[in-house]
């Protein structure tokens, strides 16, 4: 017995050694890291070589960076990888920020820079070399969500983009002699056309409201607003009312299928031809074609519908960008490393074929592969609508800093709107009392 | 005594084996059997077994498809057999980075249940045959342990596991899944029942040591335990999802759950990921029903374990 209890008190000990040494090391890191990143303060380069890392969910993100680490041997990246963002890694990415381990760069979509940066987790990029100038390299509205419409800051670099436009069944249009649409009064007529010939026009979306904000955009809306401190949340705003109020009543005269999106029954809608059109971004490109491959040659691509005959205007559904961490030691490298990926021909054109990534540079809208006829749009080179529509965005929509709560909150009163308890703009109203409330649980200024 | 504990189990799955095919459990009370009863209870047992075969079956049919079939066709029906193509196409797709996750799985599940097991068996025989003070104690807290779920230590543990600079390696994985207070339940309740003193105290006399005595006489008693203890804990970390999620960011290192989770994630903008989702989710139970079909005879015997004291 005495035995067990010198082993238990040389246990206990050890264990104490194992804490103790776990303490000191952490605190002796953080001192460090703080003195780095006090000298990077202005973004200076370091010297000899440096190793980054950098987490993307993109699958084949290795290959191209295998490209920039083979043409500089002296920055050196590292892939780390996981789930998409809401999955699971933006929920790393606050750990890793508390924990003091983020990665030097990280893949963040639009919708959540906000928070990352409400949370305080990016470095302004402003003060590195070549990055400000950049600016002219990407599409105008692009930039906006990356500086939050601050002119002497840049919080991530853009990566990719979904300009919307709209997807449609050429030949069931044609066959049935009904006009393309060009505004959405033209649209709502030809549901009506549409559904007499026992089709639906499209599918509403219930739960995926990103699209819907999309639609938003398009109109002119958007759904927050930032003065430097103070948020304004307005999801019932006038535009915001127009679209809801709009699909509630093609959902209320059942002109509108309203398949949950993304599962098997939405694929099948669009595959035996019962949905003809769906509004989206470039990147939905792929998903009819795996969704509805028995269609494959009767789709085509035609500019968004708009509100007012004779208007240009398009929305954007989707979009990340490369962020640099507080924390990272070589904020220039990763700036660098950051632009390379975002704006050369050769990473731009690695990127669409592995992850069908739409570029958000001028110049990657103009690569070859982009140029090209697709075959299963009838060989239209439908790329060009979408780089016109990539040009028609507005630099005006702002995303809050909880929009997986505002999606969530919107999406249960959607869900319920199309099930026939209460109203699209009702969910919205719901959202928008809900939204505010999470801001100031997190103590972010709301203005009323 | 452990003669007296261990006839009846083998006597009862005698008798539970003869009687499998034509005893509904619902009716042990005599020869005359109640036919209403025993229908019901076949037609409860049918209902079960339909609800939880009817997803593997849906998995079977769904990963034999290819993908334009796979929306088009019947979803509980094979369309053409191309379950061979997209096994092909998962072995070359990104090097077959999938099978590494196979292999990473069946390391953190088989070695970490292994030890896992040995440390709880441990543990175990301590708590049951060793009297020392705060025994007790020490017991109680294990107990309290299988309360507290292992998502809720997942965070804590990645801070933990970041200020000695552990994250994203194997050991934060494979660490954590060393502990299973369940195990060490179960083995202090197993070798309290199932291992005489005088056995031990016979091993001291013929001169073995406490370390021998526990291999050599003590774990061969409670085997039937320690199987049960190695099953519940490879299924855990087999399943274990939250952990590897949030410790994990180097691809090579993830478990099969993780990269699958990975993948599904990105589905509605990649959709070719879909089909390798698919049939990467059929590979990936084999390894689980191998381990059952060896195991189980253990497991059946375990799960019975101190259940009759």
């Amino acid at each position: 017995m005495r035995m067990n209890k010198r082993a238990a008190t040389v246990a206990l000990l050890s264990v104490a050694a194992v804490g103790l040494a776990g303490c000191s090391s952490a605190d002796s890191s953080p001192d460090s890291s703080g003195d780095a990143a006090a000298a990077v303060g202005d973004c200076a380069p370091s010297t000899g070589k440096v190793d980054l890392t950098f987490t993307s969910w993109i699958p084949g993100m290795e290959d191209v960076v295998a490209v920039w680490n083979e043409q500089n041997p002296d920055i050196q990246v590292a892939v780390q990888t996981g789930p998409n963002g809401n999955g699971g890694t933006y929920q790393n990415f606050f750990n890793q920020l508390k924990a003091g381990n983020a990665p030097d760069l990280g893949q963040i979509e639009y919708d959540a820079l906000p928070n990352f940066r409400v949370q305080d987790g990016l470095m302004d990029l402003a003060a590195c070399d070549g990055v400000l100038d950049a600016q002219e390299d990407f599409v105008d509205w692009t930039w906006g969500q990356v500086n939050f419409g601050e002119a002497d800051a840049v919080y991530a670099i853009p990566q990719d983009s979904g300009p919307m436009a709209m997807f449609y069944r050429a030949d069931l249009f044609e066959a049935n002699n009904i006009a393309i649409p060009t505004t959405w009064a033209e649209y709502a007529t030809a549901a009506e056309q549409v559904r007499a010939t026992g089709g639906y026009i499209t599918n509403f979306s219930q739960s995926d409201i990103n699209q819907f904000a999309g639609l938003v955009w398009q109109a002119g809306g958007t759904w927050f607003q930032n003065d430097g401190t103070d948020w304004t949340v307005d999801l019932t705003s006038a535009e915001s009312t127009k679209v809801a109020d709009y699909w509630q009543d093609l959902v209320d005269r059942d002109l509108v299928s309203v398949n949950p999106p993304w599962t098997t029954e939405w694929d099948n809608a669009y595959n035996t031809g019962s949905d003809w059109t769906w509004n989206s971004a470039a990147w939905g490109a792929n998903s009819i074609m795996s969704g509805a491959p028995d269609t494959a040659g009767k789709w085509a691509v035609a500019p968004s519908p708009q509100w007012e005959a004779g208007d240009a205007a398009s929305g954007n559904w989707g979009g990340s960008s490369t962020a640099v961490f507080k924390g990272s030691e070589h904020p220039y490298e990763a700036a660098q490393f950051a632009l390379w990926l975002n704006t050369s021909d050769e990473s731009l054109t690695l990127l669409n074929k592995s992850a069908n990534l739409y570029p958000a540079a001028k110049s990657g809208l103009e690569l070859p592969v982009l140029k090209e006829g697709v075959a299963f749009y009838g060989d239209q080179p439908i790329y060009d609508v979408f780089a016109e529509a990539s040009g028609q965005v507005s630099a005006d929509f702002v995303w809050g800093p909880t929009m997986t709560q505002t999606y969530n909150d919107v999406s249960d009163g959607f869900k319920a709107a199309v099930s026939g308890q209460g109203t699209l703009s009702e969910a919205l109203a719901t959202g928008q009392d809900s939204t505010i409330a999470a801001l100031e649980a997190q103590a972010i200024p709301v203005k009323k | 005594m452990s003669t007296a504990l261990e006839s009846p189990a083998p006597a009862r799955s005698r008798k539970a084996r003869r009687s499998a095919g034509n005893t509904a459990p619902t009716a042990p009370t005599g020869p005359r059997e109640n036919p209403f009863a025993r229908s019901g209870a076949m037609l409860v047992m049918g209902v079960f077994t339909l609800y939880f075969l009817v997803p593997i079956w849906w998995l079977l049919v769904a990963a034999s498809k290819s993908s334009s079939q796979f929306t088009s066709t019947n979803p509980l029906w094979f369309a053409d057999m191309s379950i061979v193509q997209n096994i092909g196409d998962l072995v070359a797709y990104r090097d077959g980075v999938y099978f590494r996750w196979l292999l990473n799985s069946v390391f953190y599940a088989g070695a970490g249940a292994l030890l896992a097991t040995v440390i709880a068996g441990m543990c175990g025989y301590a708590l049951a045959k060793y009297r020392f003070p705060g025994r007790e104690v020490i017991f109680n807290v294990v107990l309290g342990g299988v309360l507290v779920p292992a998502t809720a230590l997942a965070l804590p543990l990645f801070l933990i596991f970041s200020q000695v600079n552990l994250t994203n390696t194997y050991w934060a994985v494979f660490l954590p899944s060393l502990v299973s207070p369940f195990g060490v339940y179960l083995a202090r309740i197993y070798a309290a029942a199932s291992v005489p003193d005088e056995l031990i105290e016979a091993a001291r006399l013929d001169g073995a040591g406490e370390v021998r005595t526990f291999f050599t006489v003590a774990v061969r008693l409670m085997f039937p335990a320690l199987v049960t203890v190695f099953l519940f804990q490879f299924v855990a970390i087999w399943n274990n999802f939250f952990l590897p999620l949030i410790m994990l960011r180097d691809e090579a290192l993830f478990p099969v759950t993780l990269g699958l989770y990975s993948w599904n994630s990105q589905v509605n903008q990649i959709p070719e990921l879909r089909g390798y989702v698919l049939i990467g989710a059929l590979l990936s139970i084999i390894p689980l029903i191998i381990t059952f079909l060896l195991l189980q005879r253990f497991w059946r015997n375990g799960l019975g374990t101190g259940s009759v004291k």
